[in-house]
């Protein structure tokens, strides 16, 4: 069966979406991407074609993205990540005006254009704040999972508020906020809260278009949609797997090579 | 401007030296013949030259902020260790600065003036919320050009002739113009060059203003371009799709990018930075030379609101043809970085042209980051050819 490949090569992750030729999702495979892009790419790919139950010669078209992108040596062809997770959200959300992608290392804002091509884009300045990796920093310091923490965060009966966007300075406040006996979940709704500023931001620097569409790993945690629903006024749409819509993008691309 | 800087080292002693700022009425010092030294276009030859960071950490090691201006830190890190690529830098007699380009400079030199204990002359510019300043603004600062005459008198040791002021100013009007027009050939398809020519063929309007060389220079230069406009031959191989660049030149990238958006038949063919030296020279009148010095040096690009820039920047991208902008967000020059992500977002809507925003500095590297850099300019590449 001839099939294509989009492998997308994030700082937290690497996630392969094999496609069939009428753009059925046949499998996909989710890696941590670890010191080599290349070896997490062959991994992942691995995965997924073992998945699917594919030989690597069943694959017609491979094309990556993410940060890693120049360093998938058998991918036919390398686009960004800011046009493949317009092209991915377009696809499982037709109506989709607005993309909001909360990566590992970075998070943008893009406008989707009626043809899921990108309009115009903003991301995050030099600095963690406003990523996953934020996240990731809270988790260790609160000793909880990064998973748990949405669930957490929407359980809180209040909410801390944490005064610094910088991650490690708010690193430090959650020192504090601990040893002053603040429960966790309030903590966490309160960090949570800080990410949600920032991507507002973003937001009304780009303008707010249409339907808004999350993607990311970010977007598998409940406490941070919640809150950017109520700050946007208005639902945001996540995906099953938001985790993949970049890698998804990346196969839509290769599908039409 | 290598010859420039080589007469800088043997300027000491032999002529008045004064180091001012590139937004200063620099006409009225010639008026005194003094030799003139650019802090800025030092600091920008110092990142173009990759000396900008090590410069920085001097300054910071002095205790001067990190947030501070790089163009500040490398100049307070050369008068500092005295290190520069130019050779050497003559100390200055005399220190002339104007706050319409920013406030820093004000500080700035404050330092400068303490440390080396010499006068420091400031025209105070009241910022421009209109577009054009008042007969009240114009008088005043009519009126401080006229109180720093004495000073400059006594420091030059030469008397103030009011028809040496006229030929600097015809001079410095003609020169700007002469700029502007070679700004002009860049209306061109293929466009005869690139901005990143124009950041280099920059220096002589910057810092040698009111001299017969840069107008020689530039007549020179117009000649050439010209004739390259007739024969359609292009800055670039091929000119696939026209750009415009906002904000200072991110000096240590100029190479990296003329290479990276020529390969990809992307050609910038304006820019704010450049067409600044072009865009006040009508108002420069040898007729009424301290009036219209005021006038003119009230309307430079900083001094003036949004609304301005947003005006200028449309005419632009219609004039020349712009499909794409490139904003640089420089660390450094607060001024100019405000207020570009609600330009950029006005212009999407106005004229939809798409642009991209890229965060770095001017002359300091440690502030630029590479990949985040490409990936975005990647994503504004797809997003042109699409």
């Amino acid at each position: 069966m001839d099939c294509v490949a989009g492998i997308d090569v994030g700082s937290l992750s690497t996630d392969v979406v094999i496609l069939d030729r009428q753009a059925r999702t046949v499998s996909h495979g989710i890696v941590r991407t670890g010191a080599s892009s290349t070896r997490a790419a062959e991994e992942a790919l691995a995965q997924a074609l073992a998945a699917g139950g594919l030989s690597r010669g069943e694959l017609v078209s491979v094309v990556s993205t993410g940060y890693g992108r120049s360093s998938v040596p058998f991918a036919d062809r390398a686009v960004t990540e800011i046009t493949c997770h317009a092209r991915g959200a377009w696809f499982l959300f037709p109506d989709v005006g607005t993309v909001v992608d909360i990566g590992g290392q970075d998070s943008k804002v893009v406008h989707v254009g009626p043809d899921g091509r990108v309009l115009d884009f903003t991301m995050n300045d030099k600095c963690a704040a406003g990523t996953g990796r934020f996240l990731e920093v809270m988790a260790e310091k609160l000793q909880v999972g990064l998973e748990e923490m949405g669930d957490l965060s929407v359980r809180a009966g209040g909410e801390v508020t944490i005064s610094s966007v910088c991650t490690v300075f708010a690193e430090s406040e959650v020192v504090s906020l601990v040893a002053r006996d603040h429960p966790p979940e309030e903590i966490i709704r309160g960090l949570h809260r800080a990410i949600v500023g920032r991507i507002w931001a973003m937001v009304r620097s780009l303008g707010m278009r249409g339907e808004v569409f999350m993607s990311g790993g970010v977007a598998k945690n409940r406490g941070v949609v919640s809150l950017l629903e109520e700050r946007l006024g208005q639902a945001v749409h996540v995906p099953p797997e938001p985790q993949i819509v970049g890698a998804l993008g990346a196969a839509l691309i290769a599908l039409e090579q | 401007m290598t010859r420039h800087y080589l007469l800088s080292r043997y300027a000491e002693g032999a002529r008045p030296v004064a180091w001012v700022t590139s937004g200063a009425p620099v006409e009225l010092l010639r008026a005194f013949g003094f030799y003139t030294v650019y802090p800025e276009n030092h600091g920008a030859l110092c990142g173009a030259k990759g000396m900008g960071s090590e410069l920085c950490r001097t300054a910071e090691e002095n205790g001067f902020s990190q947030d501070l201006c790089s163009y500040a830190r490398i100049d307070l890190g050369t008068a500092v260790s005295g290190r520069t690529p130019a050779g050497r830098l003559p100390r200055p007699d005399l220190l002339f600065a104007s706050n319409n380009i920013c406030q820093t400079v004000a500080y700035w030199y404050t330092v400068l003036a303490d440390r080396w204990d010499i006068p420091l002359l400031m025209l105070d510019t009241p910022f421009n919320h209109t577009g054009e300043p008042g007969q009240a603004e114009v008088d005043y600062m009519s009126a401080q050009l006229e109180a720093m005459i004495p000073t400059l008198e006594r420091v030059s040791g030469r008397g103030f002739r009011m028809d040496d002021l006229r030929d600097v100013l015809s001079l410095s009007k003609e020169t700007a113009e002469t700029w502007g027009e070679i700004l002009g050939t860049m209306k061109a398809t293929p466009s005869p060059m690139t901005i990143f020519d124009a950041f280099v063929h920059l220096a002589p309007v910057v810092s040698l203003r009111g001299l017969p060389v840069a107008l020689a220079y530039y007549r020179i230069l117009l000649q050439e371009l010209k004739e390259r406009a007739a024969r359609g031959e292009g800055g670039i191989r091929e000119e696939r799709k026209r750009l415009m660049w906002d904000n200072i030149a991110i000096w240590y990238k100029v190479r990296d990018f003329s290479t990276l958006f020529a390969e990809r038949g992307m050609n910038f063919v304006t820019a704010t930075y450049t067409n600044a030296w072009a865009e006040t020279a009508p108002h420069m009148n040898p007729r009424r030379p301290l009036e219209s010095i005021a006038r003119t040096y009230s309307r430079v690009i900083l001094n003036n609101s949004l609304d301005h820039r947003l005006r200028l920047m449309e005419g632009l991208i219609r004039t020349f043809r712009v499909d794409g902008l490139v904003i640089h967000s420089a660390r450094s020059c607060k001024p100019y970085s405000v207020g570009q992500y609600d330009l950029k977002r006005l212009l999407m809507e106005r004229l939809k042209v798409p642009s991209v925003v890229i965060e770095a500095d001017i002359a300091d590297e440690r502030a630029y980051a590479e990949e985040q850099a490409q990936t975005r300019l990647e994503a504004f590449f797809e997003r042109l050819e699409r």
